[in-house]
């Protein structure tokens, strides 16, 4: 490992907090993936030996583990994920042709960075927001009901260094590696953050109270 | 008619509706205080009773899972929370965590008191930041208000709570591939028996709930079983967040009684996007056959549906206008099976893989007749033939629209796509390039 010995005391000490959370070590083997890439942006073949000593394990096997899911990054992944989506409903609605334009605008194609490393391009599958499609995600916060104008500014804030603000939840994207740090199970402090609940997630609840269905109950 | 019965997202617009102050306020907490007063037999005889069944798509009575743990033998036994969320369509979990997430760690706590479980996980998908974050913070506020920890308010009762975050595959919604991942494995399905409910977290006693339905036991308990059997029809009691997006005026979550309709839901979210003619829809997500507008007054529930030759699934209500092509959208549902499929099992692995080869040389117009046969023959080759139920999802689309939409992929065969893709668009835009395959 190349690991500066500042940087591996701290992996050490939050690879322990992440060990005590389970009863059998090796179930922290995800969130010490997580953590990993919040150091490295990937996961590196120092984060891969890191993770194997902590549960032991060989490396041969938390590789294994690693390349099975699509969150873990094989490549320095850039500061930005910015994910499509393009499962049947969200490319219905939009999803491909706002694609299609982001793919123009950004220079790159699926899993793909950007020669600046801000923007890694993915086409993402369905990611639970489908009352909200067309839906992009960027470091896996929300960007609801997309239009390819929409889409393309937020790629221009992200290419021109400008922060990024999410249509539901945070009001700053974070970067790929804070993210990655909240993924493996470190608060930071933004839980209270709100960019207010969305139409669709209160439409029903709305009919409910005009309809006063509720004291009825 | 039909009312629409909020519970589960009856505090989502309050202020903070996430934090524990606000949950507190509307009474949140009490089920808790009263579960812990009660033997936690006659807490699994509620949920029994209540008829709950599973929402997180099989529908199996959660009180009946509950009672498949085998005795106490003095080891651990683990209540597993899947929040998992990757249906396609499904999208009910997230948007009640993000909004209701002491809901869901109270009824974590009611549920290990019950089954006597010391040690809760809550699996998240690791696509949803924000969730994740609210997760987190209701946890650390739970504890510090003794609603988890040692001796919860004085009952005795011992209960950690640890929420992890998947990495990115739909698999692990399937609970024993959820198990795999937890336990630090790639997730792959397991050979069932034994079930979870005899061996499931490192190996031990587990039970696998989804989010909603442990959601949903709080307000069992706290109002009553009688109050819950009130709502829903005979098989099928309670209510239920039903999630419409797609081609409707206002998409979104409608929380109602099983046993609701299309149509009762469609005219509370403003009918079809201008007024347009339904065509095809999916009453549980990606996974459950198909519907059309024959099936607008079919109850919502979990015999009627099957009985009309679906699933209700997650109650994920994907809706579809005549301006789409089927073949187009059960070619991306298909992608996304190859995409997710784990490898494990070949029906699967290939299958999805051949399905996606001929669906898209069928949707480019460069099908012959012969393959739509072959697609059926080749779902009759994957169904009911591999661990888990990924693979039978993935045929589900493709025999309904066959079998409601044959003359569209015929039209395909004899001169390609007939729909203009930019009128199923929310926007309008001028098509400029073929839309490429998908990764």
């Amino acid at each position: 490992m190349t690991y500066t010995p500042e940087t591996l005391a701290q992996l050490e000490a939050d690879a322990a907090d992440i060990v005590s959370r389970y009863p059998v070590k090796r179930s922290a083997l995800l969130p010490l993936l997580h953590l990993v890439q919040s150091v490295d942006g990937y996961v590196s073949p120092d984060g891969i030996a890191f993770c194997a000593t902590t549960v032991e394990l060989t490396s041969a096997e938390v590789s294994a583990v690693a390349t099975f899911y699509t969150q873990y990054k094989r490549r320095p992944n850039g500061e930005y994920q910015v994910g499509v989506c393009t499962t049947a409903l969200c490319a219905i609605m939009g999803g491909d042709e706002i694609w299609r334009q982001v793919s123009e605008k950004a220079g790159v194609g699926h899993d793909e960075t950007t020669a600046d490393g801000k923007i890694t391009l993915e086409r993402i599958e369905c990611n639970a927001a489908c009352d909200y499609a067309p839906v992009m995600m960027v470091n896996w916060e929300f960007f609801d009901n997309m239009t390819p104008d929409r889409a393309l500014r937020v790629v221009d804030d992200i290419l021109e260094g400008r922060d990024v603000k999410p249509t539901r939840g945070s009001h700053k994207v974070g970067t790929f590696k804070e993210t990655e740090r909240v993924l493996a199970g470190f608060e930071d402090g933004r839980a209270n953050e709100d960019q207010g609940v969305g139409d669709p997630t209160l439409a029903g609840l709305k009919v409910a109270r005009e309809q006063g269905w509720e004291e009825k109950r | 008619m039909t009312d629409l019965t909020p519970v589960l997202s009856a505090t989502w617009d309050a202020k903070e509706s996430w934090t524990l102050d606000t949950y507190t306020d509307h009474g949140g907490y009490g089920a808790l205080k009263k579960a812990l007063g009660m033997a936690p037999g006659d807490l699994i005889q509620a949920v029994k009773d209540s008829g709950l069944r599973g929402r997180g798509g099989a529908g199996f009575p959660t009180g009946m899972k509950w009672g498949f743990l085998p005795p106490d033998d003095g080891g651990p036994r683990y209540l597993v929370v899947n929040a998992d969320e990757s249906e396609p369509g499904t999208c009910k979990d997230i948007p009640f965590m993000l909004s209701a997430p002491h809901n869901l760690i109270e009824g974590v706590a009611i549920t290990s008191f019950a089954i006597g479980c010391n040690h809760a996980f809550i699996y998240l998908r690791g696509e949803v930041t924000h969730v994740y974050r609210r997760l987190l913070q209701a946890v650390r506020e739970a504890y510090e208000a003794g609603h988890l920890g040692k001796d919860i308010h004085g009952s005795g009762f011992d209960l950690d709570v640890t929420v992890h975050a998947g990495a990115g595959a739909y698999i692990c919604g399937e609970e024993t591939a959820l198990l795999d991942s937890l336990e630090g494995r790639r997730g792959q399905p397991r050979l069932k028996p034994p079930f979870p409910a005899v061996a499931g977290l490192y190996a031990r006693p587990t039970v696998v709930n989804n989010v909603e339905s442990v959601s949903s036991v709080p307000a069992i308990i706290e109002r009553g079983v009688e109050w819950f059997t009130a709502m829903g029809t005979e098989r099928s009691k309670g209510m239920g967040l039903f999630s419409l997006s797609g081609h409707v005026e206002r998409p979104g979550q409608y929380e109602a009684p099983l046993g609701i309709t299309l149509r009762e839901l469609l005219d509370m979210a403003g009918g079809m996007r201008g007024g347009k003619k339904l065509k095809f829809w999916t009453p549980g997500g990606s996974s459950t056959p198909i519907f059309t507008d024959e099936h607008l007054d079919t109850p919502l529930d979990y015999e009627s549906v099957g009985a009309a030759g679906s699933m209700l699934g997650t109650r994920a209500l994907q809706i579809f206008d005549e301006t789409t092509c089927v073949v187009r959208a059960v070619t991306r549902w298909t992608e996304f099976y190859k995409h997710e499929s784990c490898g494990k099992c070949t029906p699967c692995r290939e299958g999805t893989y051949w399905l996606t080869q001929i669906l898209k040389r069928l949707e480019a117009g460069r099908g012959t007749g012969a393959d739509i046969q072959q697609l059926l023959d080749t779902c009759d080759s994957i169904l009911g033939r591999s661990f888990c139920a990924l693979g039978d999802g993935a045929t589900s689309s493709i025999s309904s629209a066959i079998k409601y939409f044959r003359e569209e992929f015929d039209a395909h065969v004899e001169g390609g796509c007939p729909f203009d893709h930019a009128a199923s668009a929310l926007f309008a835009y001028e098509p400029k390039a073929i839309e490429e395959a998908h990764a």
